[in-house]
């Protein structure tokens, strides 16, 4: 009902206007959930030792995010705020069951690996801060845009520091042997010549230090990213 | 129409019909998945019995989920598999939760669900044996499961066809932490458990034990090192092995008597 009061008040914008673009690339670049605002850094952490992790994770953030996005968009009249936050919580955890029942059923291994993180997408402070401050303020059209934007945003990162740590650690890329093969008996590529993987780079703490690292070419390139103390 | 959105009448009207959508939603979804998930359950399980086995990732073997039924009617003959008692006794079928001996395979018994019923009792409890057959040798794969830290710990274990040297084993777990207890699925932890003998010379059996001094290393003495940072999932396995390893034990003391 407001919906349609809202269109007739203002002259229609289009899909792809500026603003709805922005929303888009925003958090790619200079309002990167994890790199600017630093949320959803536990995940990014724990599940990038491997690219496919990664690419799994990212996807999922993006499946909950969009939908829940979409969702809380269109209930923002309905939900009483007094119990906001409750219902925000039982949209992201039915949405994560859904996912994690989903891969279950179709992608087995990829769900063994990702284990207890499915569920910790719950608490993923991305979801719950997007649902908080833009979702429910904001159309439902803008509010998939956010959505998209900020779950390119996580998986983007993700995807990168993931890149690092698999090629690193693990000398492979989406688990193609890239450098070659360190198994006993069976060596080739560069591991006949010596070279060892940087178990580190398997270790959390590197991934630590890899998002730190991002941080700050990100910021060295764009002065404005830095703030004032 | 104007509702006052802010009434206690209302938050619950709109609480009710959230929980009512979403429950419905959700049980659907469940219902209708079950059985690709069980099926899926069924594959990893013959793939954990095969990686107790063998090393499927070792080029030539190469086993994963999509292959992992075929090859695992290579390997493993169900026919053989029996299940027996707590006693060491073979049963014509499998125990009910009431104890009445009803018609079921090995296959079939979720020793993960036995376990975890408590009323269920002891003597009661199915424990299944499979058999299979690596280069024209009999060996024997024994399903065993136990608690962690955070949750249950399971896994296979493999017999030589001497039905007392550790051939090999998989470990799972539902929720260990990763880098430490999540390392027992790893190679470098089961290799310490390969080689183990179940029984001494007068095939008696007295346990495993899971050590930190790094004397776990040597061969067939019992012991077997542990993870660091990992010690109560390791005890878990320690104790998981030692309880389910011992009726085993019983039975395959039989038969060698048998056979003598």
């Amino acid at each position: 009902m407001s919906e349609a009061l809202e269109n007739k008040k203002a002259p229609k914008e289009p899909l792809f206007s500026k603003k709805n673009k922005k929303l888009v690339t925003d958090p790619l670049t200079d309002n990167n959930p994890v790199t600017i605002q630093v949320l959803g850094i536990c995940s990014a952490l724990a599940i990038t030792v491997q690219v496919e992790q990664g690419v799994v994770m990212g996807g999922a953030v993006l499946f909950v995010l969009v939908l829940g996005n979409l969702i809380i968009s269109l209930l923002r009249n309905l939900i009483p705020s007094r119990i906001r936050i409750i219902v925000q919580l039982v949209v992201v955890a039915a949405l994560v069951i859904i996912v994690n029942e989903v891969l279950k059923a179709f992608l087995p291994d990829v769900s063994e690996k990702l284990s207890v993180f499915v569920g910790l997408i719950i608490t993923n402070c991305i979801i719950m801060g997007r649902f908080e401050a833009f979702a429910m303020a904001n159309k439902p059209w803008p509010s998939i845009m956010d959505g998209i934007g900020n779950g390119l945003g996580y998986a983007g990162l993700l995807i990168l520091v993931a890149v690092f740590r698999e090629l690193f650690g693990s000398g492979s890329l989406y688990g193609y042997k890239l450098l070659g093969s360190n198994i006993p008996g069976e060596e080739w590529g560069l591991y006949t010549m010596g070279y060892v993987n940087n178990n580190m780079m398997i270790l959390p703490p590197m991934a630590l230090v890899i998002v730190g690292v991002i941080i700050w070419i990100q910021r060295s390139r764009n002065k404005s990213l830095i703030e004032e103390h | 129409m104007a509702i006052n959105k802010d009434s206690n009448g209302y938050t619950f009207a709109f609480a009710i019909s959230l929980v009512v959508v979403v429950g419905s939603i959700l049980a659907i979804l469940a219902v209708q998945l079950k059985p690709l998930q069980d099926k899926n359950e069924e594959v990893k399980k013959k793939l954990d019995i095969l990686s107790a086995m063998m090393d499927v990732k070792k080029k030539g073997n190469e086993i994963d989920r999509s292959n992992a039924e075929v090859k695992f009617k290579e390997f493993v003959n169900l026919e053989k598999a029996v299940v027996i008692n707590s006693k060491g006794e073979i049963l014509e079928g499998i125990y009910d939760a009431q104890g009445k001996v009803i018609e079921g395979k090995a296959f079939d018994v979720d020793i993960k669900k036995e376990f975890k019923d408590k009323k269920r009792k002891e003597k009661f409890r199915n424990f299944p044996l499979f058999e299979g057959e690596m280069d024209k040798e009999t060996v024997y794969i024994i399903p065993v499961i136990g608690n962690g830290l955070w949750g249950p710990i399971w896994g296979f274990i493999c017999i030589d066809s001497d039905m007392n040297t550790i051939k090999g084993a998989s470990f799972g777990h539902k929720g260990e932490t990763p880098g430490l207890g999540a390392e027992i699925t790893q190679k470098f932890f089961i290799n310490g458990w390969v080689g183990e003998k179940l029984t001494d010379a007068d095939g008696i059996f007295s346990g495993f034990k899971v050590v930190k001094d790094g004397s776990g290393a040597e061969k067939n003495n019992g012991r077997v090192d542990g993870i660091t940072g990992g010690t109560i999932t390791s005890k878990g396995v320690e104790e998981m092995a030692n309880r389910c390893l011992e009726v085993y034990v019983t039975y395959f003391n039989n038969l060698k008597k048998a056979e003598k």
